[in-house]
């Protein structure tokens, strides 16, 4: 997927770290917004149409969260939000309110691409693709049909349809709640050891080395979420 | 970094190492060979061990050992190294003495030291040679040591009379203490007669006579009881003192305490010894009491050495030995006893003759029959038939005794004048009944003297005056004769009655300084406030015989009091505290027998100093309140004189030696500050450095270059990250902040997610991950778990050599969940396994690794927060094994 021409917006009050954004995200070609508020962040957004927001939390105005909800209460463009270690509580519940996903500071310029490509593709993937691959596991979704190394691996529903909502998401954190609402409908703090359950199980037939995942991610205290290749 | 083996940043350690200033050196061992008799075989048993412990490699040396030319002996100190004994002329004999010095350079393990008992030649360094024992102990040199169980002070009489044998070289019983063995040497008194036959028994010519006299099979077999008792009694000791430190409850008996009286007679120091043996057995407290009549100043000066040495002697033998003044013997001991708790009075069996006794009364019988519920041992100690108790003289006890004296005398003093009335005049017979009236001030008291006066007089106008037998007066200048024996008569008696006055309050006196020395010696000794306010409580009470109990100010500055030490039942109720605070708050004294609130049942003295009053002491009367005398008084408030300034000096030494421990804190906090700074800044020093390159080198510079630069900027960048997380980590733990919120959680996934961190590193290094089969899901704090983990393979990685591996294990395992972390790397020195988790701590590397010591606190932090374990241990075959255990339940238990 090219980066060019792509236009993103960059929200923190530190300075410094709009600027390496700025360096960073133009050496691919993009186009860099700046916005130092939450304030001018919500007119920025609804003023310029940026493919993609990137959120710091910290913002002095108003809570990263905040900005979260207001924006995606009249639309859908991707965010991602920076966020300092230990914050846990505060990225889960951005990504409840509709974040995409989340970088810890300090990050890395790959590890940032990485993310913006997730968050568009996630975007563009708007008619569900029957098929996706991510190395060696493949997905046909409508076939109901899970292969690594094109063997068939065999999954219980509950398995496939939460394989089949990371890869739906593929690259993007998809948070321990978010997963639970949408493969049983509930969440609840008891239910997260059924998750568990099922992750660890699930890696046990599609890993190579389950105790090395390659695929399944975990996002310590976050939730989970498949790697994509870049 | 800037750490050195022992600066080590921890308070807590510093602490310990302030309040235990006093480092004791290791004293030598002393073990006695003891014997009942002289040939049972001590030097042979002595030698024997000592080869053995030559064996095992201990280095011994003889020091002294007498061989008494005993074949069997001599050829059992073949093969010891002998110390050569100092040679020493005295006299124009030549003697042999052991050779401390020689010892001392020598600096063996062990020495042998025949005949502890032994007395030195003249011109020695100690005149005893146990001293010299005593020295070389001190230096940390074990000894061996012989014995007869006749050289023991205290069994010194007991043994005089089985044998016969008075022994004059003895050995104080706190020896005896200090001994860490003791080996009985014990042969049947039959062999042991069959050896003195065949001549191989010692035996100085000298005394040859006697010694035949001493070998006698009774004599044997009740010296070979009396050691055997002696060695089973101190084994009973240390069971005792086992049992106590266990706190194995068992028959303690109930607290008693003897008072024996002594006198200048030579008997004093068996009763001594009797009473010590007594006390020792019923393990209770005693004293001895001589009790100071006015008499005490007409004895001769060996009587009033012998008194004491007897005094003297019974400090050594453990007791407190008291002088009292008073005039009569009974009355002076029962009332000490009373007052003291004294619940045995010992005497020593009377042996003056009965006319005497009915004449001059008995102390024996006065004493039991006024002793109430004191006990009385008369204890019988056979001697020349001299009087135990030695009153002065002629000093009847009882007072109306001393009118019968009186009339006596003045009935003796005409019974002499008729005898000479014929020759000499009656004006000259006055004189007589003048010797009368100063006999009776002398020894009777001012009463009986004034009564004597009265009565010579009349005794003189009706015997010797014409008209005889009549009160009537022929010749008028008689009556000057009557007004000057009368006047004479009371003049006398008062002088003498106030001379008498002196030397008594001289006693007194003298009696009280002794208190206050034996206070402010107890003082002197103690160490630490608990310890002061110990020897004030009892030394009070002692002295006074009143209940005591002490007072100190909360904290500092504050009004109000806390009792700081009571009797068990002692009351106290809130008007008395009402009292004792008053006292404190105005430093005056209140309470009975004072100006302020006299109705208390308590007298408070406030101990004052020079900077302000440091707490109050309270003195309440046994029972039934006798109010204190003046002078008694007088000595109370010097007392808390003494007490106010030792508390003061306590707890000014407590306050310097906080501030010694803040400024040893401050050094602290000063040395970890710069130490962070100092990990903080480097990554940055490389950072700032590759960045600066770079600008400066531009496009010319070389890719490889280049990127080396880069990667540098980077890897130091991620170090300082991990820092700055250790520290905010570690931070939260101390203030308490670092909450973990347990979630089911998969323990193969944290190990893999903390894996994911050194992907790039994993490439070079092999780390294999080994988790059991079916292990459940556990309630853990993820995140942290996870950092955990980060910790220990960051660990395992950095101490290791790049091509070994790091292996990762969990299971299941009573009742836990285990997971380790394994390096071969250098391991950790065994002293250190627990000290590894300590903040800050680093092993002394050669090449310095970087990292500033947090990791492995963090983790025991975050461990122990789940309720977890954590330790360390060396592997076999090199390397360390670090393992952590969660509990597979969440107990809902308060957090740590």
């Amino acid at each position: 997927m090219t980066t060019s021409n792509l236009r993103v917006l960059v929200v923190d009050d530190e300075k410094a770290i709009r600027r390496y954004l700025r360096v960073a995200l133009s050496a691919q070609g993009i186009t860099v917004m700046e916005a130092s508020s939450g304030e001018e962040a919500l007119r920025a957004v609804a003023v310029d149409h940026p493919d993609v927001v990137i959120l710091d939390l910290g913002l002095p105005d108003m809570e990263g969260t905040e900005v979260t909800r207001r924006v995606r209460e009249w639309t859908e463009v991707p965010i991602i939000i920076l966020s300092v270690r230990e914050q846990e509580s505060e990225k889960i519940a951005a990504l409840d309110a509709g974040a995409d996903d989340y970088l810890t500071k300090p990050f890395g310029t790959g590890e940032l691409m990485a993310r913006v490509r997730a968050a568009l593709r996630r975007s563009y993937r708007k008619d569900n693709e029957p098929i996706i691959e991510v190395k060696e596991l493949k997905m046909d979704l409508e076939r109901r049909m899970v292969m690594v190394a094109d063997h068939e691996i065999s999954l219980t529903p509950t398995e496939y349809d939460i394989l089949r909502l990371l890869a739906q998401n593929l690259g993007k954190v998809l948070t321990h709640r978010q997963l639970l609402q949408n493969v049983w409908g509930y969440s609840s703090e008891e239910d997260l050891h059924m998750l568990r359950v099922n992750i660890s199980n699930l890696r046990r037939k599609i890993e190579p080395d389950p105790t090395r995942p390659t695929f399944i991610q975990t996002e310590a205290g976050v939730g989970y979420r498949l790697r994509s290749d870049s | 970094m800037a750490t050195t083996p022992d600066a080590r940043p921890d308070p807590d350690e510093l602490l310990a190492r302030i309040q235990h200033e006093q480092q004791q050196s290791p004293r030598g061992k002393l073990k006695i060979f003891l014997g009942y008799a002289a040939g049972v075989g001590k030097t042979y048993a002595m030698l024997e061990a000592a080869h053995q412990r030559k064996q095992e490699g201990v280095d011994v040396v003889v020091g002294y050992v007498e061989t008494h030319g005993r074949v069997e002996t001599e050829a059992r100190l073949a093969g010891l190294e002998v110390v050569p004994r100092k040679q020493g002329v005295y006299r124009g004999i030549a003697l042999t003495e052991m050779d401390v010095d020689a010892i001392l350079s020598r600096k063996p393990q062990l020495v042998l030291v025949d005949e502890l008992a032994h007395t030195n030649a003249p011109g020695s360094r100690h005149p005893r040679r146990f001293q010299d024992v005593e020295e070389l102990t001190a230096a940390g040199i074990d000894i061996y040591t012989t014995l007869n169980i006749q050289h023991l002070e205290s069994l010194n009489d007991v043994i005089t009379q089985i044998t016969g044998v008075t022994v004059r070289e003895t050995i104080p019983d706190s020896l005896l203490d200090q001994v860490s063995e003791i080996e009985l040497t014990d042969l049947p008194p039959d062999e042991l007669l069959v050896r003195l036959q065949e001549g191989k028994v010692y035996v100085p010519e000298q005394a040859a006579k006697a010694i035949q006299n001493f070998f006698r099979k009774g004599n044997l077999t009740a010296l070979r009881e009396l050691t055997m008792r002696l060695a089973a009694r101190r084994v009973d000791d240390q069971m005792r003192d086992y049992m106590k430190d266990k706190a194995i409850p068992g028959p303690w008996p109930a607290a008693e305490r003897l008072l024996v009286g002594i006198s200048p007679h030579p008997l004093g120091e068996r009763l001594v010894r009797s009473t010590y043996r007594l006390a020792d057995e019923l393990k209770t407290e005693w004293l001895a009491v001589y009790v100071e009549t006015p008499g005490h100043s007409r004895l001769s000066p060996e009587l009033r050495e012998r008194v004491a040495r007897t005094l003297l002697l019974a400090e050594e033998l453990g007791g407190r030995s008291l002088t009292l003044p008073g005039h009569s013997v009974p009355e002076a001991l029962l009332k000490y006893a009373s007052e003291h708790n004294v619940t045995k009075i010992i005497l020593g069996k009377p042996l003056r003759p009965r006319w005497k006794e009915i004449l001059m009364g008995s102390v024996v019988d006065d004493l039991v029959r006024m002793s109430g519920n004191i006990d009385v041992n008369i204890i019988s100690v056979p001697g020349e038939g001299e009087p135990v108790q030695q009153d002065s003289a002629w000093q009847p006890h009882r007072p109306w005794n001393r009118y019968l004296w009186a009339i006596f005398l003045v009935l003796a003093a005409t019974g002499t004048g008729a005898l000479f009335q014929r020759t000499i005049s009656p004006t000259n017979l006055v004189m007589v009944y003048l010797l009368a009236v100063v006999v009776a001030a002398g020894y009777l008291g001012r009463g009986s003297s004034i009564l004597v006066s009265i009565l010579s007089v009349l005794a003189f106008d009706f015997f010797f005056v014409p008209p005889f037998y009549t009160f009537a007066v022929s010749d008028t200048e008689y009556l000057l004769t009557f007004i000057g024996l009368l006047g004479v008569g009371l003049v006398i008696s008062e002088l003498t009655a106030r001379v008498r006055d002196q030397a008594e309050a001289a006693q007194r006196r003298e009696m009280e300084t002794s208190m206050l020395y034996a206070l402010s010696r107890d003082l002197s000794f103690a160490e630490g406030l608990e310890a002061i306010i110990q020897a004030v409580i009892d030394n009070v009470s002692q002295t006074f015989g009143r209940e005591v109990v002490l007072f100190l100010p909360e904290s500092i500055g504050k009004e109000t009091l806390k009792m700081v030490k009571k009797p068990p039942d002692f009351y106290m109720d809130d008007n008395e505290i009402a009292v004792a605070t008053w006292s404190f708050k105005f430093g005056q004294l209140a309470g009975r027998g004072t100006d302020t609130l006299p109705e208390s049942t308590g007298r408070y003295i406030p101990l004052k100093t020079p900077r302000g009053v440091v707490g109050v002491l309270g003195v309440k009367p046994r029972g039934e309140g006798r109010h204190m005398t003046q002078e008694q008084r007088r000595l109370l408030e010097t007392f808390s004189r003494q007490a106010a300034l030792a508390i003061e000096r306590a707890q000014l030494a407590e306050q310097a030696q906080e501030a010694q421990l803040l400024q040893a804190t401050e050094k602290l906090q000063t040395a970890l500050l710069n130490s962070i700074s100092h990990d903080l800044r480097t990554p940055l020093v490389s950072i700032t450095g590759a960045l600066s390159s770079l600008s400066e080198g531009g496009l010319a510079m070389d890719a490889r270059v280049h990127q080396d630069l880069v990667d540098t900027a980077r890897e130091e960048a991620d170090r300082m990250n991990r820092l700055v997380g250790n520290l905010l980590n570690m931070t939260r733990l101390e203030a308490g902040a670092m909450r973990v919120t347990k979630q089911p959680g998969d323990m193969q996934d944290a190990i893999g997610t903390a894996l994911e961190n050194y992907e790039e590193t994993l490439q070079e290094r092999m780390v294999s991950v080994n988790i059991e089969e079916n292990i459940p899901l556990i309630p853990m704090d993820f995140v942290l778990v996870v950092q955990v983990l980060v910790n220990l393979i960051d660990n395992a990685l950095k101490y290791s050599p790049p091509g070994s591996p790091v292996e990762i294990q969990a299971r299941l395992a009573d009742q836990e969940m285990r997971v380790n972390v394994d390096d071969r790397g250098i391991g950790i020195p065994e002293d250190d396994l627990e000290r590894v988790f300590e903040k800050f701590y680093r092993i002394e590397r050669p090449e310095k690794i970087s990292g500033t010591g947090l990791g492995l606190s963090i983790s025991k932090g975050i461990i122990e927060a789940h309720g977890g374990r954590i330790w360390a241990e060396n592997r076999l075959g090199g390397g360390t094994s670090i393992t952590f255990s969660l509990p597979l339940t969440d107990e809902r238990e308060a957090e740590k």
